[in-house]
């Protein structure tokens, strides 16, 4: 339990999405004009990111992994289906996306209305991929922990972008040189965004 | 020969690389671009990888581009993109395991670089072969260039060496130079591109915004 609750804070803060790794930077950039948008954005982010990457998990586990398919039969013992990961992983992270949006789109139109624009976009978000990449380097002991970095990694994703948002707000009453407007000076702000983020990387949980 | 170099495909190969670059005007394939320019190393093999990367799925898809339906292109896409990625990912385990240790993940999200969906979607689906192959590698390129500029940079400031040599004699360090370490942290990357950035707006006027 305590394990799983260090993970989670973790993934927020020391191993941020954004300021650590610059995963999922295109839509990040793309689409922190405004509080609203980017908070919806955030939202679907962990919502694709907490059902994809468990399944991811079990299938790295009871699939992919050297003589994970023992369970099967013992001559598969020495089996090892790792290189089929990135194929299997977007397969999953796309299909699962495709369902979302029409679970959503079915259930809950308001939501659907809200998210809707976004859930496509997720599929090509690097933020997911990586998750699912990331996981497959460390090695969690458990669904519960994979899970936990799931989320704490979409919470750290919707921080970093709602933030940016709101600063992205008032920087429009600003004058800034003008080839910096736009996307220039957003890529300076993030910069010291990420150097506040820093202080974190330290820390001891 | 001279329709393979006629005008438009030359404005398709030479446009990336300056007016309509990938990483600066169009905003694509960001998150690799930052991660993995704090050596010049990485740095030209992920540059190689996407412009081969994008080349080769932008010809697949142009050839197979009127047998996709068209609500399932995104998955049809990832997975030609995938297994493309899945080979030069096997590739370089096997000739550049060093390199291969130093991208880690980001190789694997090559797959999910926006770069490889931006150009698919927006030029091989609609477009031949041939021209889809030259915009893939004039994007690559383009990619490929302001990868190799950041992580020039970057190396030489934040280490003192290029492609691993020592560039900075250590007469300088003698005399009180020191590297500057702050280059070596994910920040300065953005901080670099942001220049890159003002600099290519300041000479092309009409790029800049509002």
């Amino acid at each position: 339990m305590e394990n799983i609750a260090s993970i989670f804070v973790k993934s927020i803060f020391v191993d941020n999405m954004i300021f650590a790794f610059f995963l999922g930077m295109c839509s990040y950039l793309a689409v922190s004009k405004n509080v609203k948008t980017s908070l919806g954005l955030g939202v679907a982010v962990i919502f694709v990111l907490v059902i994809t990457l468990p399944i991811n998990y079990l299938l790295e586990v009871h699939i992919l992994k050297e003589g994970a398919l023992a369970w099967i039969h013992p001559a598969f013992k020495s089996l090892d289906l790792s290189y089929l990961a990135f194929i299997l992983f977007i397969a999953v992270i796309a299909a699962m996306t495709q369902l979302v949006e029409m679970a959503v789109e079915k259930f809950s139109p308001s939501l659907y209305a809200s998210l809707g624009i976004f859930l496509p976009l997720i599929a090509v978000n690097c933020a997911i991929m990586g998750g699912s990449l990331f996981m497959q380097q460390r090695a969690f002991n458990n669904v519960g922990e994979a899970t936990s970095y799931a989320m704490g990694s979409g919470v750290g994703w919707m921080l970093a972008i709602v933030g940016l948002a709101a600063i992205r707000e008032k920087m429009e009453y600003s004058d800034v040189p003008a080839p910096l407007r736009g996307l220039g000076i957003t890529f300076i702000t993030v910069a010291l965004m990420g150097l506040a983020f820093m202080c974190f990387s330290g820390l001891k949980i | 020969m001279s329709k393979l170099i006629s005008e438009k495909t030359k404005e398709v190969f030479l446009g990336p690389l300056s007016k309509n670059n990938p990483i600066t005007v169009q905003v694509l394939g960001i998150c690799s671009a930052l991660a993995v320019t704090s050596k010049l190393e990485p740095a030209l093999v992920m540059g190689i990888s996407v412009t081969i990367i994008v080349a080769f799925s932008n010809v697949i898809i142009s050839l197979i581009r009127n047998t996709i339906p068209n609500r399932i292109r995104i998955i049809v896409q990832l997975v030609v993109v995938a297994a493309l990625v899945t080979v030069v990912s096997e590739i370089l385990k096997a000739y550049a395991y060093d390199v291969s240790v130093q991208l880690s993940v980001y190789i694997g999200l090559i797959i999910t670089n926006c770069i490889l969906m931006g150009r698919l979607e927006a030029f091989a689906m609609s477009n031949k072969p041939w021209e889809s192959f030259v915009d893939g590698l004039g994007n690559g390129f383009g990619y490929a260039w302001i990868l190799v500029a950041v992580a020039f940079v970057r190396e030489l400031l934040g280490s003192g060496s290029l492609l691993g040599f020592k560039v900075i004699p250590q007469s300088v360090y003698d005399a009180g130079y020191m590297n500057n370490g702050l280059m070596m942290m994910p920040p300065m990357a953005l901080i670099i591109v942001a220049c890159i950035i003002w600099i290519h707006r300041a000479r092309n006027k009409d790029l800049q915004e509002k």
